[in-house]
């Protein structure tokens, strides 16, 4: 039993918590993610660790809330228990001094790069950092990622907030410039990673992004996140989940990760039903 | 002799492939007494050399002869600590019961059923009474993996008055046992109750902890201070085909389909969150134990149709003779001496069929078994929406990655002599960690030598320390 010691709205959908793991706390490096399993009926879902407190015996996590099991994390408090929570897994970000980085965030994986981020920035690099979503709302670390970046642009598909776009308008405009990149690191949605990739392979720029794929136990056991890289199959949770964004079969891997969408859907919709039941 | 063999009392295959309640209910008190009767009582008992575990057969099938069923299964527990489970999955036909002299003119006496006759008896009245511990010892031991190698050499570490702590990287324990055997060969219920009783002698359970990652073998010596440490991770990691379209939905490792069931309980979605999707039709690649499962497991999730494909003939098969007669008793579809070249899928990128050769047996390999060779042109397809590769699995990998001074053979096994005993001391190892993939009874008796070599090394290594003592104590006078 994970003991939740701290939660906080970071926007209408995306929760920030911090849980008691005092086992997980020290080991945790950027990059690392745990398994949790909310409930006794609920499944295993990798979240990325954001954060961690090695005295307090803490890790920070933040989710947004879009299927079942996210939403029924969102209704759990301060004093409230996740019932598992093992790690941390995956391998950790391979973290060198390129010069200069540009660290793109999309939407929620704006969470999940700013330890990776802190960690580049502590490394030596000059990090050019792009947070990107649909609109303002769901921007997210605005002023967690500023303070470590050494310039920050916010792209929003509805131009509600910074520049009306997509990330890779502004990388572009930064790979164009004479500021000397030599790496991206992007974590988002597949179809961003994608693009990311596709346009930094043009300048030959390396590029690493993190695969957020379809896991039942993370420790290389069952073989459902199987990805495809460079031609072969690797296991995102052992082998992974960071990745050459320029080996990455992403048309592949988003077709398998809809396989559960109908499902997911039917799972989502009784919660949501049931949750406003109890309203 | 003429009293025939008696078997199990058994669900109806009509109506067990519907439900995952258990096929077998075992033998009744009347047949178990019967089956008793059948053994020779001889008197060099071969059937106890051919136990892994080494169980004194005889004597027990003597206590059931006298109605002493509680004696009959704590004579069990002497050697084998988790005799319910043992007496549902181990396959004995190889074991025990191949060598039973019985066997030798008549059907050889059913050791297994009886063994899980007199656990059962136990259990329904409730008779268990943990051992007496005689000494309690200040030396901790980690196990690592809470299978049936782990969990047995707990017991019996346990059971010598050790400080043991399992570590589980799962929710829940058992390993494969869990996770792999499906509730109809062996419920998790009695899983539970055998795993209580380990934790009856004192042994601690961390689930939730993935060894390597949420702390190094290194870090368990030095920071958690065991004096030894037990490797029981299993084989877990699945191997696939490699053939074309094993990346289209629908398509599962033996292991993740059975995740998903076993573990996750996804067979009640929505009640549980974990999803699965079965199509009407479905394979399951493979000839071993974990295929029987796999594919006895869709066809209860409701397939129409469920085959079973494999490259050699039945003869061939490794799986065991009484799963594989389960199966067709089931309605499982063989396709004998096929080989998959090629999983199709639809426009959305799901599973619709499965292209196969016909082959033929040729001359024998390296497993001293016929090898299959592909007959020319003769490709067929058959829908499926479903495809399930159980082609074998290899050792979990991050332990050996996270340790140094491990030796690890070609297939990353965990190699160890002949007591299981790994190269660096002080770690010891077994099951299919070491052996790649074998049986629950193979992998009880590692963690029974391992056990019994962890006592022996602590033992000495204590004496050792007691001596060094005395030396200084003696020495300090002079020195003054």
């Amino acid at each position: 039993m994970y003991l939740i010691t701290h939660k906080e709205k970071l926007s209408q959908t995306i929760t920030k918590y911090v849980v008691k793991a005092p086992f997980i706390a020290p080991k945790r490096k950027a990059g690392n993610f745990v398994i949790l399993r909310v409930e006794e009926h609920g499944e295993r879902i990798p979240i990325t660790i954001v954060d961690s407190d090695a005295k307090e015996g803490t890790i920070t996590l933040i989710v947004q809330a879009i299927g079942k099991t996210t939403k029924l994390l969102a209704t759990k408090n301060v004093g409230d228990y996740i019932l598992d929570v093992v790690g941390p897994l995956g391998n950790p970000t391979p973290i060198e001094n390129h010069g200069a980085v540009v660290c793109i965030g999309g939407g929620v994986g704006t969470a999940e790069m700013l330890p990776i981020a802190k960690a580049l920035k502590k490394a030596g690099n000059s990090i050019y950092t792009i947070i990107g979503a649909r609109s303002k709302e769901l921007i997210i670390l605005e002023n967690e990622m500023k303070e470590i970046s050494d310039k920050t642009f916010i792209t929003t598909d509805d131009g509600s907030y910074g520049r009306k776009g997509v990330v890779t308008d502004q990388l572009k405009d930064l790979l164009d410039a004479p500021l000397g990149i030599s790496a991206v690191y992007a974590i988002g949605p597949l179809p961003m990673m994608k693009f990311v990739s596709l346009l930094t392979k043009q300048y030959d720029v390396q590029t690493l992004v993190s695969l957020n794929a379809i896991m039942v136990d993370g420790t290389g056991m069952c073989g459902g996140c199987r990805v495809t890289i460079g031609g072969e199959m690797k296991f995102a949770c052992v082998d992974g989940p960071e990745f050459d964004g320029h080996q990455v079969d992403f048309d592949e891997m988003l077709m398998r990760s809809r396989s559960y969408l109908a499902m997911e859907k039917i799972s989502d919709e009784l919660f949501t039903h049931q949750c406003q039941l109890e309203k | 002799m003429k009293i025939a063999r008696q078997h199990s009392i058994e669900q109806e295959a009509s109506e067990r492939k519907k439900n995952f309640l258990e096929v077998s209910f075992g033998l009744n008190e009347e047949r178990a007494f019967i089956e008793a009767k059948r053994c020779l009582e001889c008197k060099n008992p071969i059937c106890t050399e051919g136990c892994p575990v080494g169980i004194d057969i005889r004597s027990f099938v003597q206590l059931i002869l006298q109605k002493d069923y509680l004696g009959a299964v704590q004579k069990i527990r002497e050697t084998n600590y988790l005799p319910a489970i043992c007496g549902r999955v181990c396959p004995q036909e190889t074991q025990c019961e191949q060598v039973c002299t019985m066997g030798k003119k008549h059907e050889p006496v059913a050791i297994g059923k009886l063994e899980r006759f007199v656990a059962d008896f136990e259990l329904a009245n409730n008779l268990f009474c943990p051992p007496t511990i005689s000494e309690r010892r200040d030396e901790k031991v980690a196990i690592v993996g809470s299978g049936p190698a782990g969990l047995t050499c707990a017991a019996e570490l346990g059971k010598l008055g050790y400080q043991v702590t399992i570590f589980e990287a799962l929710h829940g324990i058992g390993g494969v046992l869990r996770y792999g055997i499906p509730e109809f060969r062996l419920p998790k219920k009695i899983l539970d109750i055998e795993a209580e009783r380990i934790q009856a002698l004192g042994v601690k359970i961390y689930t939730n902890f993935l060894v390597g990652r949420t702390a190094t073998i290194d870090e368990l010596f030095d920071e958690w201070k065991f004096n030894a440490i037990f490797l029981g991770t299993g084989a877990g990691t699945p191997s696939f085909m490699g053939i074309p379209g094993e990346s289209l939905s629908g398509v599962y490792s033996a292991n993740e389909f059975l995740t998903r069931i076993n573990l996750m309980k996804a067979y009640s979605f929505p009640e549980y969150d974990t999803p699965i999707r079965i199509g009407q039709q479905i394979a399951v690649i493979g000839g071993g134990n974990t295929a029987m499962d796999a594919v006895r497991t869709a066809k209860r999730l409701g397939a129409e149709r469920a085959y079973l494909i494999y490259r050699r003939s039945r003869e061939e098969m490794p799986a065991r003779e009484e799963e594989i007669h389960h199966a067709e008793e089931e309605g499982i579809e063989f396709l004998l001496l096929t080989n998959p070249t090629k999983i199709l899928g639809d426009k959305n990128n799901w599973v619709c069929g499965i292209e196969c050769l016909k082959m033929e047996l040729g001359d024998s390999d390296d497993s001293g078994r016929r090898k299959p060779v592909a007959i020319k042109d003769s490709e067929f397809v058959i829908p499926v929406q479903t495809v399930i590769e159980a082609v074998g699995q290899k050792p979990n990998p991050i332990i050996q990655q996270t340790t140094s001074g491990l030796n690890v053979g070609k297939r990353g096994t965990v190699v160890v002599n002949d007591v299981q005993q790994t190269s660096r001391e002080g770690i010891f190892a077994g099951g299919d960690l070491t052996r790649g993939g074998a049986t629950v009874i193979l992998a009880m008796g590692d963690g029974k030598i391992a056990a019994k070599e962890i006592h022996k090394y602590l033992q000495a290594k204590s004496k050792k320390l007691e001596e060094q003592f005395t030396a200084t104590t003696i020495a300090e006078p002079v020195l003054a």
